[in-house]
This record gives C-alpha cells, sequence and structure tokens, in this order.
C-alpha cells in the first residue's frame, strides 16, 4: 500500500470511473428543476416563441421560400436546435459555477461516498436532460403554431428522433460548457464563450439563412467548429425530410458525418471537462 | 490513572497517520506528521490558524489527496479506498456548504440519498436528527432563512445521519452563541457514550478541555505535542495562576520567594505559573499589599500560549 502515494497525482489525466453515483446527482438537479418549474419553465419557452413570430411569422412573410419550404418552416427546426444548445451550455456553465464555486454543492456531495468524476458526470448528464427538455417543449410549441402556417411545420414522421438528438447534442454542448466552468476565474468569464462562440453560432450554423449562400470555406469552418451546424442538420432533416447541400454533401452524407462528428466531440470533452474540474477542485 | 487499565494496545487504532505530508508548491501545510487516534477517542486538535488543522481534517474525508505519506481510516487508505472512508466518515465542515435549493428537510434526505439511503429511512433518520437539534419548527422553512445558529446545527445533524463511526467536527462550534455551543457540546458527549471517534478543530481552548480526550497541538504544519489536557496543563504550566498588573520591581521579588515558578509579561500584566495550589500566594499578596489581582486554575489556554504563543515575552 506504499506506492499509493506516487500513483494518485491529482493532475494526470485519467478515464473517470464512473457508477450509479451519477444519477444520485442528476437527480438533485432534477428536484431543484422540479421544485422551481415555474421560473425554469416560462423563459426557456418565451425566446423561440419570440424568434418563430418574429422571425417566422413577421418577417417570414417577406421572405421567398427557400429549398422548396416556406421561411418558417426553414427556421423552426433550427429553433429547436438553439434552444437544446442554451438550454445544456447555459446550466453547466452559469448553473454548475453557481454549485460549485458559491453554493459548495460540489464539496457537500464529495464529502459523502459519491467522487469528483462523478459529480461532474451527473452535472453534464442534467445539462444533456436540460436540452432534451428545452427542445422538446420548442416541438409542442412548434407542432402548435404549425396549425397557423400554410404549411405545417412539422412534415417528417422522424421527430420522434429530437430527443435523442437532443440528449447527445446536449451531452456535447454541457461538456464544452464544463471546461469553460473549469477555467472560469470568476462568473462574467463566461460573457466569452457567450458573444465568441453561443452567439456567432446562433447566426452562422444554417439557422436563420442558408449556409449553402455562403463561400465554400464559410460552410467547411461551419461543418468543422461550429457543433450547432450538426445539430440543426440533424433537427432539420428528421423535421423537414432533408438538409441543405453544403460543400456538395447531400443529406445522406451529412447525418451520418453530423452524427459522428457530434459522438466524437462529445467524448473528447465529456472526458477533458471532468480531468479539467479534478484539476481545478483537487489539490 | 485508572485510566490506564486500557493499555494502548489492546485498544482499537482507528485512524493513524505516518509521514503525512500536504505541500501545495513551496508551501508545507502538513509537515510529515504521524498521529494515532484509537476508536471511541475524542481528538481535538488545535493550532493557530493556517497551522494545519483543517488541512488534516479534509485529507481524512479525501477531499485534499496527501502529497506524500500514509493516511488510513477504518483500515482503509485515502489514497486507495476513499469511497469506503467516506461511508464511515460524517463531516461538519467550516464552512456553510448547506444545499440553498432545498429545504431544511430536503437537505437531509438528499444528502442520505448520496450515502444510498432509502427515502423512507432518511425520512425517519432526518426527523430523528431535526428533533435532536431543536430544528423541527424549521423543518419545511428554506435553508437561506436559518439563522448561523441553526444553520451550524443543521450541517451537524447532516453528518450524522449516515451513522458514522468517525465524526469530523471542523470548527462546530465558531461563531455561535452559548445556549447552542452547549446544544452541540451535549451531542457530543452523547456520540462519545455511543463509541463515535470524534475528531475536532477548534480555537476555544475551554471546548477542547472539556470535550477532548486528547489534544494534539500543531503549529506549522508539525505536531508540537500531543497528550490529555490535564497532563499538558500540568506538564507545561502547572496548577496556578496568578495575574497581576505590570510592575517591574515585583519581579526579582517573585523569582526569590517562589523558586518553582515561571513569570511572564504579557502587555500590561504579568503571569506567575507555579505547581503549587492556590494558597501559595496569599502572604505574598498581603504582604506588598497588592489589591488587583486574579488567581486561577492553569488551564489548557496558558498551554497553547506558551507552545504556540507569538508576542510573548518571556522573562528569565
Amino acid at each position: 500500500m506504499t506506492e499509493v502515494n506516487i500513483r494518485k497525482s491529482p493532475a494526470k489525466f485519467s478515464i473517470p470511473k464512473l457508477s450509479s453515483n451519477v444519477w444520485k446527482v442528476w437527480q438533485r438537479n432534477a428536484d431543484v428543476f422540479r421544485k422551481t418549474i415555474g421560473v425554469n419553465f416560462l423563459p426557456s419557452m418565451l425566446e423561440p416563441v419570440l424568434y418563430l413570430f418574429a422571425f417566422g411569422f413577421g418577417l417570414g412573410g417577406f421572405i421567398p421560400e427557400i429549398n422548396g419550404v416556406s421561411y418558417i418552416n426553414f427556421i423552426a427546426p433550427a429553433l429547436v436546435a438553439i434552444s437544446l444548445m442554451h438550454g445544456s451550455f447555459l446550466d453547466c456553465t452559469y448553473g454548475s459555477f453557481v454549485r460549485m464555486y458559491y453554493q459548495k454543492t460540489f464539496d457537500a456531495i464529495v464529502a459523502t461516498p459519491i467522487s469528483l468524476e462523478e459529480v461532474v458526470a451527473g452535472e453534464l448528464l442534467w445539462g444533456a436532460t436540460r436540452g432534451v427538455i428545452n427542445s422538446s417543449l420548442v416541438l409542442v410549441v412548434i407542432a402548435i403554431s404549425g396549425l397557423f402556417t400554410a404549411q405545417p411545420l412539422i412534415t417528417a414522421p422522424y421527430f420522434l428522433l429530437i430527443p435523442l438528438i437532443a440528449f447527445f447534442g446536449g451531452l456535447m454542448f454541457s461538456a464544452i460548457a464544463m471546461c469553460f466552468t473549469a477555467i472560469a476565474p470568476n462568473i462574467d468569464f463566461f460573457n466569452y464563450p457567450m458573444f465568441l462562440l453561443i452567439t456567432p453560432m446562433l447566426f452562422l450554423s444554417g439557422t436563420f439563412f442558408p449556409l449553402s449562400s455562403l463561400p465554400q470555406t464559410a460552410q467547411a469552418i461551419a461543418l468543422t467548429v461550429l457543433p450547432l451546424t450538426h445539430i440543426v442538420n440533424l433537427t432539420r432533416s428528421t423535421l423537414t425530410g432533408s438538409t441543405e447541400t453544403l460543400l456538395s454533401l447531400n443529406t445522406q452524407t451529412l447525418i451520418p458525418l453530423g452524427i459522428i462528428w457530434i459522438i466524437i466531440i462529445a467524448a473528447i470533452f465529456f472526458l477533458l471537462s471532468i480531468n479539467l474540474m479534478k484539476k481545478r477542485l483537487i489539490h | 490513572m485508572e485510566w490506564n487499565i486500557f493499555s494502548q494496545e489492546t485498544r482499537d487504532v482507528i485512524i493513524k497517520a505516518t509521514g503525512l505530508t500536504k505541500r501545495y508548491g513551496d508551501f508545507v501545510a502538513v509537515d510529515g506528521v504521524d498521529f494515532e487516534v484509537y476508536r471511541g477517542e475524542c481528538v481535538g486538535f488545535l493550532g493557530p490558524n493556517g497551522a494545519g488543522k483543517t488541512t488534516t481534517v479534509r485529507m481524512m474525508y479525501c477531499f485534499l489527496p496527501p502529497t506524500s505519506g500514509n493516511l488510513s481510516i477504518a483500515g482503509f487508505s485515502v489514497q486507495a479506498d476513499d469511497r469506503e472512508i467516506k461511508c464511515v466518515v460524517g463531516v461538519a465542515p467550516q464552512e456553510d456548504n448547506l444545499d440553498v435549493d432545498f429545504s431544511v428537510v430536503e437537505n437531509l434526505v438528499v444528502y442520505a440519498r448520496y450515502f444510498g439511503i432509502s427515502k423512507v429511512d432518511a425520512l425517519k433518520r432526518a426527523d430523528e436528527q431535526l428533533a435532536f437539534f431543536q430544528l423541527q419548527e424549521k423543518r419545511d422553512m428554506s435553508v437561506e432563512a436559518l439563522s448561523t445558529d441553526m444553520k451550524r446545527r443543521l450541517i451537524f445533524a447532516r453528518a450524522l445521519l449516515n451513522n458514522p463511526q468517525v465524526l469530523l467536527l471542523d470548527e462546530p462550534t465558531t461563531g455561535l452563541d452559548p445556549q447552542v455551543r452547549h446544544l452541540v457540546w451535549d451531542a457530543i458527549r452523547q456520540l462519545k457514550k455511543l463509541q463515535v471517534t470524534i475528531i475536532l478543530t477548534t480555537h476555544y481552548m475551554d471546548e477542547a478541555e472539556i470535550l477532548c480526550d486528547r489534544i494534539i497541538i500543531v503549529d506549522h504544519g508539525k505536531i508540537i505535542e500531543d497528550g490529555k489536557p490535564k497532563e499538558l496543563i500540568k506538564r507545561y504550566i502547572g496548577e496556578t495562576v496568578l495575574e497581576l498588573d505590570y510592575n517591574e520591581a515585583l519581579i526579582p521579588i517573585i523569582k526569590e520567594t517562589f523558586s518553582d515558578a515561571r513569570v511572564e509579561v504579557v502587555g500590561e500584566l504579568m503571569q506567575v505559573f507555579t505547581p503549587k495550589p492556590y494558597g501559595v500566594f496569599e502572604s505574598f499578596l498581603h504582604e506588598h499589599r497588592i489589591q488587583n489581582f486574579t488567581i486561577r486554575k492553569a488551564n489548557l489556554e496558558d498551554v497553547f500560549l506558551k507552545l504556540t504563543g507569538r508576542g510573548l515575552r518571556e522573562v528569565d
């Protein structure tokens, strides 16, 4: 038992050892969400509803069809993607930072048989769950709004896959967010990822105008470094039946490419975020 | 001395540290300490701020990994078996880390769930603890609505939910009013009867003297003394302390009159320590017509100040 001293160096990168304890952390956040459902429910609904009305119903009247669909049909799937990005990213930046830094919730939990790795993994799973909740709510709003449009807003039968996409897409955004949380010196630091990553993605990922109208270089950049692009491709194909054609790649190529891209990025940032959090919190 | 019939060999060592070290860069917070704690013992860690008390306690519940050395709790190593250790340890940390998103009772139930305690059991234990710590009336209130006192009590209650074998209390009574301190002391005494091993850090010497079977005094990351409170007082201070206003002329007279006494000057005050009982000073005080004085029993604070005290000028 003497060699354990050398073995356990807290800074070393490692694969986390996780158990069912992860769900106890998830449950804690789910319990809080249930208690505060009133304040959680409305804001996450309001933003996509405003976009749908302002851009879809308002601006959309002045815009011709895009790839054979009306403007509101074009942006509706993007709103689902944006809502899951916001839900997961906000929870694992501001939400996790408050729990870690101000409320000392992580400190309290790691005094019980739950490890820090499991705390962070539980936070990430909860962040993914927020993505599922938000996008499902927006899906309902879109389905209802579709009753007032010329063409229903949900045309493809694959929309039932949205929660699955939201879970993995949400996990990816949560893990990226958690990396920022792990290095954030204070809560204002999150202005950087919000303005430099989330806001550009909000507009440059084939959300409110077709990415195919931008030069090929921009399309390549969006597909390489903007995670939301792949999520939008997935939600758009599940709600309308096809994606845009980007870099001469059609739906049949973009969908598997997107799934693989999301899984790889989610896995990398999942491991990275847990290790960065250990580096931050275990001295 | 009847205490010695439990010879140390036959007693069960529950915490054992050997060469335990915690380093932050160049700063050594805990510097190769060795100590043992026996099952059912209440041990107080005393030391000035920054001496390494809290760091030591945090290593005991695997919150901080040691830089080197070994630390085992109930036969488990903190480096390898953190989950096993955290199952048998209860922690009341110094800072308030109650979950502000939950009510008082929810704090306990959710915390019990982290230990895998079923909801039915968790509610039962939570209500028992709330009753003991006189928090039933606050049961469904938000923890943010609690006073500092009540928060401390709730943290203490939370530390007991998993029926710990070892209870770690990091400054459990700092900032509490006297009534609540007594409530906490009472809880500690009851737990001692149940053979729960208790590690306590505190700045209050009276608290340590009353509650602890043994005191470990630390400074600059090292253990500078380890012993029973009464023995330490006897060894370092003696029996009786006379305190009187500073008067340089009296010092040689005192030294002549009481050959075994020690004199210290603390600001405007002189302290005379002697192994003799109370009455020894009477004729001296009468003879020199000293009106302004206090005679008291030597206590742990005298030991603490002697061993760690800076800013004290010793006269020899």
